[in-house]
């Protein structure tokens, strides 16, 4: 059985619907980010797990026992779930340790054990130095630590966080995210993570679901996800791509300016009439002659270039067909604008897009 | 998961969020029962007055049928539209003078190098503080024809006949309004001027405009909104004034609005006649609150943009000892010689006889603690009702500004709006409302502490709500989230994270209605009997009489109290609560 369990979710506020259909079942253990960008109603749904708002339709259980429907929810402070919130939300009045302790103290527990328990998170968060401090002495760092103890002292069924690190600095940020990941694989506690970030995303979860407009587009690994994005959006919101639009006549695989043999695509079979492709730019080869390898061999034309350093970003167009693809190449690998190379596409790293609209 | 039985979740899902309309009416009920309850109370406190003034001005005496003759009797009476005169001349040279005092005040301490600076925030709230009666019966003191210390002095001087200032005149009038007026421009101008960055003048400056040129033209001129909404708020404290004008009008024959009223309910009393005069004074305040927001509203360039320019002080060099001479001469002329005289007054047995150890004596306080019959009591009487008019103001204003934050419940707007409104009801026009409404039956509260505390609420819940809304708004909605999430309800949100980060503004607000409460008269002179006497109605009484070492004496007692709480409060709150804006 499922630990946590959306079904067909949704959630209007007047005409518009925030959340539709989100259908999701998380394992016991697991860390599953929401990822979307803004408006995509991915907190709306954080918010209906935690409980502070109903659902409109769909219900929400934990362990099989019913928690949200559209005729009543089980109030936020029943659900032994606890939640990071974006601004942190540490309570200026109180101490770090009294911040951490607070939970305990709800649940009644022993002053011994209350006492050992938030010394030992405290310790885990690398806060021991600075309990007695105040939230406004601390770092913006010292206090994501602050709310990441908080909530995870009091050991909850369910770990919610809100965009927890979009207040922090890009440095922090990055460090922080392993913090998560690392305070993830120490406790195992369930989780359900929300950000607009992907690589935020990549580095934390176990699963990433991606969101848009309300709807749930993929839920995948993150390697899945970035090889094998099933929709535009996704492809296009999981790092840079190419989409390739042709159509499937006779065995080929005719692009403007192109076409290619469908034959060695792996899933030739279940190829429609019209075909979509995500290419990502570092799949594609640049060479001065056509290879020997098996692969879907192009000549085009460099259209212009820009050198970052660490990639070139070349754009190209095959086949004089006016279009552009963009190829990521190692810095050693130059060409002038103007030349004519030979693209290499492997088909077993392009990913075939499902168009729903 | 065995603390939530299946059997239990149903229960509680029922109870928060049912389905089907008689379901619905149950969850509706608590709080629409919530909503009627607090429009009730706010209908009560505040619609309720202005709704039966007007209807009274158009009755008959006793309340029988429906007449336009008091406004004929209001409006035609040669005294009436004299009163309506000078009180529109008076709100208009306080208003002037009171910004020649406050502008250069606010720019000399909030944009240059002035020495003294904390020193003259100092004043300038002593003079925010100081009751205007108080004040007046100190420049009577000062100014007096013949007896007043500066004519003394400049008889004894220059061997003159006759002295050279009297206060019992329209400029005397107008000047010992403005310098307690003076402190409203203040506080507009110089939180105007804190917000206007550095850059605007130094973006002046590189195009070639000297420093006076750059203040005239650019730093005044962007704080001119703001000056104009204090000119704003110094008319209206002028025109609804009745402590001064009654001390020091009266003996000149100078008559205003709020004094004919008052003697429009002398005997035979015509209340219904003083409804229709009282209508002017509402329908001006209302107008000119507007006009002041759409100001405020519009050119709101003013203020804004300054977070991000860092600003500099401008260096005055030797100009400074000008700036500082022209503020320690506003200072002396609102609170140093009006209190040295005073205090003078307070422990003399007669303070004509001036300073002499043979003329000292604390019988005046003996006399108004101890012997006086009611002088006592209301000491007592004032800071109760204070105590309690600021707790109720405040309690209601937390509730609906929590409400409303929070939407807890539809149409709180309305709520809101009817907290802000008394903004412009006048006190002395809220008190003819009260006795309008609630001074005989059906409900008969007059004489009663009730009538006093409740007019005063109303009076001041807008303060109170501008305060806790302002608080609420600070307060970020997660703070509320974390503990609900971690197990707690909305009674322990309430105790643990709410009350606690609000206790320094509620304070801060409580205080704010609290020292207005101690000293308002305008609205006590008509709702207190004699057992609900205040000290603000003893001292404007024992002043009629001409015993100002009593009225010293009791001022004092007031102000030393009043000192004392702003002082702890202030060491509670942080300094210059007072000032602030906001």
């Amino acid at each position: 059985m499922a630990k946590l369990a959306l079904k067909g979710l949704s959630k209007r506020f007047g005409e518009v619907a925030a959340v539709s259909n989100v259908d999701l079942a998380l394992e016991a253990g697991e860390l599953v980010s929401l990822l979307g960008p803004s408006g995509c109603g991915k907190t709306t749904t954080l918010r209906m797990i935690a409980g502070f708002m109903p659902p409109s339709e769909g219900t929400i259980e934990m362990d099989g026992v019913l928690l949200s429907s559209p005729e009543g929810v089980v109030p936020p402070e029943r659900r032994r779930m606890s939640m990071i919130f974006q601004s942190y939300a540490i309570w200026p009045n109180m101490t770090v340790a009294e911040n951490v302790a607070f939970g305990l103290h709800l649940r009644k527990l022993a002053r011994a054990e209350l006492a050992e328990r938030v010394e030992r998170m405290l310790s885990v968060v690398h806060l021991e130095e600075l309990k007695e401090r105040y939230p406004a002495e601390l770092s913006g760092g010292q206090q994501q630590r602050v709310a990441l103890a908080r909530a995870m002292v009091i050991e909850p069924e369910v770990l919610l966080l809100d965009e927890p690190l979009s207040n922090l600095d890009a440095n922090l940020r990055e460090e922080m995210r392993f913090e998560i990941r690392r305070l993830h694989d120490a406790f195992r506690i369930t989780t359900v993570y929300v950000t607009h970030d992907q690589s935020e995303a990549m580095v934390t979860s176990d699963r990433i679901v991606v969101m848009n407009r309300g709807r749930i587009e993929q839920v995948d690994h993150p390697f899945a996800l970035y090889n094998r994005p099933r929709t535009r959006f996704v492809a296009g919101f999981v790092g840079r791509t190419n989409f390739l639009e042709g159509r499937l006549e006779g065995g080929e695989i005719g692009f403007p300016g192109f076409a290619v043999h469908a034959g060695l695509f792996p899933e030739a079979g279940s190829l429609g009439r019209r075909v979509v492709f995500s290419v990502r730019p570092q799949t594609i080869g640049l060479h001065r002659g056509r290879g020997e390898r098996p692969g879907w061999w192009v000549e085009g034309r460099i259209i212009k270039r820009a050198y970052l350093g660490n990639e070139w970003d070349y754009f190209v167009d095959p086949g004089g067909g006016g279009t552009a693809l963009r190829v990521s190449a190692p810095p050693e690998e130059v060409f002038e604008a103007g030349e004519t190379v030979w693209l290499e596409i492997d088909p077993q790293r392009v990913a075939q897009i499902v168009e729903d609209t | 998961m065995a603390e939530l039985s299946p059997s239990l979740i149903p229960r509680a899902a029922r109870l928060r969020e049912p389905d089907g309309l008689r379901a619905r009416l149950r969850r509706l009920e608590p709080a629409v029962v919530v909503w009627l309850l607090l429009i009730g109370l706010l209908l009560f406190l505040v619609v309720g007055p202005l709704l039966m003034l007007v209807v009274q001005s158009f009755q008959h005496e006793g309340g029988a049928g429906y007449t336009l003759e008091n406004y004929f009797a209001a409006f035609t009476n040669k005294h009436h539209l004299e009163a309506l005169e000078n009180s529109l001349l008076l709100g208009a040279g306080v208003a002037a003078l009171a910004a020649v005092f406050g502008v250069p005040v606010a720019w000399a301490v909030s944009r240059t190098d002035m020495p003294g600076k904390d020193l003259v925030r100092v004043m300038v709230l002593g003079a925010f503080v100081t009751p205007p009666y108080l004040g007046a019966i100190g420049w009577i003191l000062l100014a007096g024809p013949n007896a007043g210390w500066i004519n003394r002095i400049w008889m004894a001087l220059s061997g003159a006949e006759h002295g050279i200032v009297n206060i019992f005149t329209f400029p005397g009038l107008i000047l010992s309004i403005a310098v307690y007026s003076y402190p409203y421009i203040f506080i507009f101008t110089s939180a105007a001027l804190d917000a206007v960055s550095s850059e605007m003048e130094d973006a002046a400056h590189i195009l070639g405009s000297g420093g006076l040129r750059t203040t005239l033209k650019v730093t005044l001129p962007l704080v001119w909104p703001a000056i104009l909404g204090g000119l704003i708020i110094s008319f209206l404290e002028a025109i609804a004034l009745f402590g001064t004008p009654a001390i020091i009008g009266l003996p000149a024959h100078i008559n205003v609005v709020t004094t004919q009223l008052w003697q429009l309910f002398e005997y035979p009393v015509r209340a219904e006649v003083a409804a229709a005069f009282a209508m002017p004074l509402l329908g001006i305040t209302a107008v000119l609150f507007w006009v002041q927001r759409r100001t405020f509203g519009r050119k709101s360039f003013v203020t804004i943009t300054g977070k991000g320019g860092e600003r500099r002080l401008i260096k005055l060099g030797n100009w400074r000892w000008l700036a500082l001479g022209y503020t320690a001469f506003v200072s002396s002329i609102s609170v140093v010689l009006p209190f040295l005289v005073l205090a003078q007054a307070a422990f003399s047995r007669a303070w004509g006889r001036g300073f002499s150890l043979g003329n000292l004596t604390l019988s005046n306080f003996h006399y108004v603690l101890v012997e006086h019959t009611t002088a006592g009591r209301s000491i007592i009487h004032s800071f109760t009702y204070a105590a309690a008019t600021a707790s109720l103001a405040l309690l209601l204003a937390l509730v609906v500004a929590y409400i409303v934050n929070r939407r807890l419940l539809p149409w709180s707007g309305v709520l809101a709006f009817l907290c802000v409104a008394p903004f412009v009801i006048p006190g002395i026009v809220m008190a003819l409302g009260y006795y309008a409404a609630y001074a005989s039956p059906p409900i008969r509260l007059y004489g009663t502490a009730a009538l006093v505390v409740l007019a005063f609420t109303a009076r001041f819940l807008p303060i109170a709500y501008t305060n806790s809304d302002a608080a609420m708004r600070s307060l970020n909605p997660e703070m509320e989230d974390a503990v609900r999430i971690l197990g707690g309800g909305r009674l322990t949100v309430l105790g643990k994270v709410v009350a606690p980060l609000l206790r320094r503004s509620l304070i801060g607000g409580w205080i704010l209605v609290f020292i207005p409460a101690t000293r308002e008269l305008s609205a006590a002179i008509f709702l207190t009997g004699p057992d609900t006497q205040v000290m603000s109605v003893v001292l404007y009484e024992l002043s009629g009489e001409g015993n100002f070492e009593y009225v010293a004496a009791l001022g004092g007692v007031l102000l030393v109290a009043t000192v004392v709480i702003v002082a702890v409060s202030s060491r509670l709150v942080g300094r210059d609560f007072m000032l602030r804006r906001g």
